[in-house]
């Protein structure tokens, strides 16, 4: 079970306190009628699905019901840093 | 006394029985060593020859001595008679072997073990396919592994979470120092330790420590323990899990060793625990000597007839022959010989063996084998011989003529292998050392160190300083203490040990293949020579062979047998054993019960229960409820003698008729405020909100960004800035977090702000021809004209002289009013609403009621006609997607991708059964030839179904590909039993068509 730093609680906080919420910093596209099937389907399907460094989407469920971003290691499920939404990782892996 | 009671050993008598055979041990034996005291040989059958077996080691690493404890509801299967306490009346049982072990009729099997090679299941049982369901059937009882109890389990259970700045798993000898250390700087410590005394080798050694007896020295360290406030200390506590982020599992067994159920509290305790450094001291495994019928009864560990002997003074035979690779092991002679029981020989399969104990075994008259082997064993039910013979120095090849020895115990020793599991479940992989001749830890992957054995460092005064070490670093690291040990350096008596041989596979007479079986996995029948012919079956990865022949696969997950079948596998495939590598170590570490992973979360504690205000009214009126998310809402409403049907048949009646009643304040309900809640709602449903004026409701959906339905419900505009959203019952968290997720990761800019207020409401529904004049009567100051207050309008006003909102929307297709309240003030208005609709006969409905009711008019329930894979026009619901909105809402693009627009998509569609009164399954297959040969092809399914009291006939919605192009076709839905059921595909909409019955 992971412990996370919750950067909007500033706290520290059980797993079970959050969801995940998947891959972090992909933006909804500005004008989607204007995409093809294919761009469209990349936004909606694909995702980069890193082994090491990830960073991703956490939501705060039962706490100050923030989303935020950490940067995760995939193989040692490491939490490397977590950051408010709309701000940048410090610490990006070679994928990213 | 019993047979092998060693005489100066005393204590209480404890009465137990196994097998239905009674007998005595005393106070402070396991099971295991009561049932040596008293000569009990075979003590369970193997898993698959069923050949008999006794006990072998002492500990968790136990492969044989598998019982079932107690009887009824608190029998508990597959536990390890050595690790089983002995208490009054205990009864016990071996898990396989019938009818008794020691006349085994699967014994048969045993005869003819040549026929079952490694994976002859898998051979041999999957032809033909049909019936391996029938032979798994028989594998499984014939194999044995114990019974489970069918009562409900009557202990309870609980968890503690907790922190801890160290945690050190083990209180042997390194385990120990390393709290003393810890726990002096002032950290807050967790010690625990599996067995019910602390001081793991300790307890059974002859050492001095300290210039006192190792035991004696134990009992002062833990005192001098005990006296910190900040040790907390676990005996009979399993560590039995290392998981992310220094999160670790502790059982703690608080009653077992008292009785099979507990008479006095909480049976086991799951302790959860976040620690800030661990210190890992879990020892390590002797290790067995692969030889012929090794398997058979009164063949041990060394380390295991040197525990019984001298702590629980068991001494488990006359005649000892001791085998060993390794100078550590002749202590046992020196124990063994200090019974009075002869010692027959030490065999050392080392050429010249010259450490300072083999001379001290030499001294008192023993005689050693240097240079030999022991080969085999012979016997029956227990050891009767060992045959000895002269080995090549490499151990690969007998070179001399076989000696036998009489004897009735065989004790053999390998060498240690470190308990490198907790530290395997973090996942570092062990290393293989060519000095110790074993895996120790792999590099930290957490905030852990091993220290002593389990670090493959095997003296004890090694031990103590890498603990002492070990537990001042843990407590730098966690904020306290300088990092070097404070106590001085402890004074220790012990031999210094020469380098022992690495001797995985003793050799035979005969070649692997066509010696007696040499077993490396008691518990699952796993022999060298199986291994080896893996190999030449062309497995290579010692994954797939612990997989193919099902070694280490036990219940004592391989702790025995796993290192000299990875050595015997690196052999036969000309590898060294560190290129073979070794399996991964998983939790639990040992078998952990489903009731302390439970805890209290069972029964009525299992899931929390929500109840809406007007609960109890319901429960008093005999209502039935169904779970919908964690609410309980009633179900129907039974009077007296009716069955379900005849109840949901007069409530919905009832409705259609005059004036039904409904709890709806389970609807989830968030408001929204602030200055963009209608350009933000607008984005996320499908239809536009920025026209809809205050007082005004709308129907809307919300699609996933893929265009799938994935929640609806009714918005209604409070105010200029300010937003009422209705959501399903079972998704209202969902959708509060999908509002969260949009607003702040993507659109910050826009100005909302959600607030739950499901729980803040009572929601009373009177639904029916009379709902206005019932409303008249308890509402004066709302104009409830049609043309003041119109479908899909809300007002604020007082009702029943409470501040309320009525809603003019309605999921029965009739006049409905939908009165909120502050929760509060739910049971006032709902009793009011009740008295006052008296006079038109006002019937409360259930959810159930309320299904058949919405289903008459097509109203779709999300999460039951749709399933995440279904878009507005397969629902047929193409109305309610704005077409000309210019942002593009969330899932609008998907709803122009080839997939969402191909025809044939599932569509729903209504479904009427040509016999009137046949209702249909949910969850039904359509398909539209019924003749066809089985697999058919399947059209689509049935999503709801009920009899409708209303039209006199069966009613079902169902997707069906291509359904709105299929109106009028006769479909068909098979059934289990063989039988079909026809129907016609029909609009959605069965009741009131034009919709007017709502506007009145």
């Amino acid at each position: 079970m992971l412990l996370i730093y919750c950067p909007h609680c500033q706290e520290y906080r059980e797993e079970e306190e959050f969801s995940y919420g998947g891959e972090a910093h992909i933006m909804r596209p500005l004008a989607p009628d204007a995409l093809s099937d294919k761009d469209w389907g990349d936004y909606l399907f694909f995702r980069t699905n890193a082994r090491g460094i990830h960073h991703e989407m956490w939501y705060h469920a039962v706490g100050c019901r923030r989303y935020f971003n950490a940067t995760r290691d995939t193989v040692t499920y490491e939490i490397l840093e977590t950051y408010k939404t709309g701000t940048q990782p410090t610490i990006t892996g070679a994928n990213s | 006394m019993s047979q092998n009671r060693v005489a100066s050993h005393t204590g209480a008598a404890i009465d137990f029985t196994f097998n239905g055979k009674a007998y005595q041990g005393i106070a402070g034996d396991t099971l295991a060593s009561a049932l040596l005291a008293n000569g009990v040989d075979v003590v369970g059958r193997s898993f698959k020859y069923a050949r008999p077996r006794g006990i072998f080691g002492h500990g968790a690493e136990e492969p044989n001595a598998i019982v079932q404890l107690g009887s009824g509801a608190g029998t508990v299967p597959n536990l390890k008679a050595t690790q089983i306490e002995l208490y009054q009346g205990l009864q016990a049982s071996s898990v396989n072997g019938w009818p008794s072990v020691n006349f085994d009729l699967m014994g048969l099997i045993g005869a003819f073990g040549r026929l079952m090679p490694p994976g002859f299941y898998y051979k041999t049982f999957m032809y033909p396919k049909k019936l391996w369901m029938t032979y798994e059937h028989f594998i499984r009882k014939a194999a044995g592994l114990g019974a489970t109890p069918v009562e409900a389990d009557p202990d309870s259970y609980d968890k503690l979470n907790q922190h801890c700045d160290v945690l050190v798993a083990g209180a042997g000898p390194a385990g120990l120092v390393a709290a003393r250390e810890a726990a002096r700087t002032g950290a807050r410590v967790i010690i625990a330790d599996e067995q019910s005394q602390f001081g793991g080798s300790l307890l059974a050694s002859k050492q001095q420590v300290d210039g006192i007896a190792a035991p004696l020295w134990v009992a002062s360290l833990v005192a001098e323990l005990m006296a910190y406030s900040n040790v907390q200390m676990l005996p009979r506590s399993t560590v039995f899990g290392y998981y992310d982020h220094n999160f670790l599992t502790i059982l703690e067994r608080r009653t077992d060793h008292l009785g099979a159920v507990s008479t006095c509290g909480t049976r086991q305790r799951l302790h959860r625990v976040r620690a800030a450094q661990v210190v890992l001291a879990t020892g390590a495994f002797e290790r067995p000597l692969v030889f012929a019928h090794n398997d058979i009864p009164g063949v041990m560990l060394a380390s295991s007839v040197s525990t019984y002997v001298n702590r629980y003074g068991v001494a488990p035979g006359n005649k000892l022959v001791l085998f060993t690779t390794n100078d550590n092991a002749y202590q046992t002679a020196l124990d063994w010989q200090g019974t009075g029981r002869e010692v027959v020989a030490v065999i050392d399969s080392r050429r010249n063996p010259c450490g300072e104990i083999v001379a001290a075994v030499a001294a008192m008259g023993i005689e050693v084998i240097a240079g030999h082997g022991l080969i085999e064993a012979q016997g029956g039910k227990r050891v009767k011989r060992a045959l000895v013979a002269p080995i090549n120095e490499a151990g690969t090849q007998v070179t001399g003529a076989v000696r036998r020895l009489d004897c009735d115990l065989i004790a053999c020793s390998g060498g240690w292998s470190p308990a490198v599991h907790l530290s395997s479940h973090t996942g570092a992989k062990p290393q293989w050392d060519e000095n110790i001749v074993a895996f120790r830890p792999g590099n930290s992957k957490q905030q852990e160190r091993s220290a002593g054995a389990c670090r493959g460092t095997f003296d004890l005064q090694g031990c103590l300083s890498e603990g002492a070490s070990a537990g001042a670093d843990a407590a730098l690291l966690s904020g306290y203490g300088d990092g070097s040990p404070q106590f001085p350096q402890i004074a220790v008596e012990e031999y210094i040990e020469e380098p022992q041989q690495a001797l995985f596979l003793v050799p035979h007479t005969k070649p692997t293949s066509r010696a007696p079986s040499q077993f490396v996995d008691f518990q699952l029948d796993v022999s060298a020579s199986g291994i080896e012919l893996a190999v030449r079956e062309g497995f290579e990865s010692v994954e797939h062979i612990k997989r193919y022949t099902a070694l280490g696969f036990g219940t004592d997950q391989g702790k025995l047998g796993n290192i000299n079948g990875m050595a015997i596998l690196a052999n036969a495939l000309d590898q060294t054993i560190a290129e073979t590598g070794t399996t991964i170590f998983r939790p639990a570490y040992t078998p952990t019960t489903f009731g302390a992973i439970a805890g209290r979360d069972v029964n009525q504690l299992f899931d929390p229960e929500r109840y809406t205000a007007v609960h109890r009214w319901h429960v008093e009126q005999g209502a039935k409820f169904e779970d919908v998310g964690q609410w309980k809402r009633p179900w129907y409403f039974p009077q007296q003698g009716e069955t379900m049907q005849q109840a949901v048949d007069r409530e919905g009646l009832a409705v259609r008729n005059s004036l039904g009643i409904l709890d709806a304040s389970t609807l989830g309900k968030i408001d929204i405020q602030g200055p963009d809640v209608a350009e933000f709602i607008t984005r996320i449903y499908t239809n536009s909100y920025l026209k809809l004026a205050p007082g005004k409701c709308r129907y809307g959906v919300m699609l996933k960004e893929d265009g799938m339905i994935f929640d609806d419900g009714v918005c209604a505009c409070l105010g200029d800035n300010h937003y009422l959203m209705f959501t399903t019952t079972g998704g209202a968290a969902d959708v509060l977090a999908w509002l969260e997720l949009w607003q702040q990761t993507e659109w910050p800019e826009l100005q909302v702000y959600f607030t739950s207020v499901t729980d803040h409401w009572t929601t009373a529904t009177v639904s029916g021809p009379n709902a206005r004049r019932v409303m008249a009567k308890v509402c004066t100051d709302i104009d409830l004209s049609n043309e003041a207050f119109a479908f899909m309008d809300w007002r604020d006003g007082t009702v029943a002289g409470v501040k309320a909102r009525v809603f003019r929307i309605s999921f029965t297709g009739e006049l409905s009013y939908e009165v909120n309240v502050p929760a509060h003030y739910g049971r006032h208005i709902w009793e009011t609403l009740i008295a006052a609709g008296e006079e038109f006969n006002i019937t409360p409905y259930g959810t159930e009621t309320m299904h058949v009711l919405r289903a008459e008019k097509g109203f779709i329930i999300v999460g039951q006609d749709t399933d995440g894979s279904m878009t507005p026009a397969d629902m047929n619901m193409d109305w309610v997607v704005g077409k000309n909105k210019a942002f593009s809402f969330i899932g609008k693009r998907s709803l122009q991708r080839s997939d969402t627009v191909r025809a044939n998509r599932k569509q729903l569609v209504g479904l009427k059964t040509l016999n009137a009164k046949e209702v249909l399954p949910e969850g039904a297959q359509v398909v539209f030839d019924a003749e066809q040969k089985i697999p058919m092809a399947m059209q689509g399914h049935v999503t709801s179904s009920y009899f409708s009291a209303s039209l006199g006939h069966s009613i079902a919605l169902a997707v069906v590909k291509g359904g709105h192009d299929r109106l009028g076709q006769v479909v068909y839905c098979p059934l289990a039993d063989g039988r079909s059921i026809a129907a016609e595909i029909v609009s959605s909409v069965f009741y009131d068509p034009k919709g007017e019955r709502q506007h009145v």
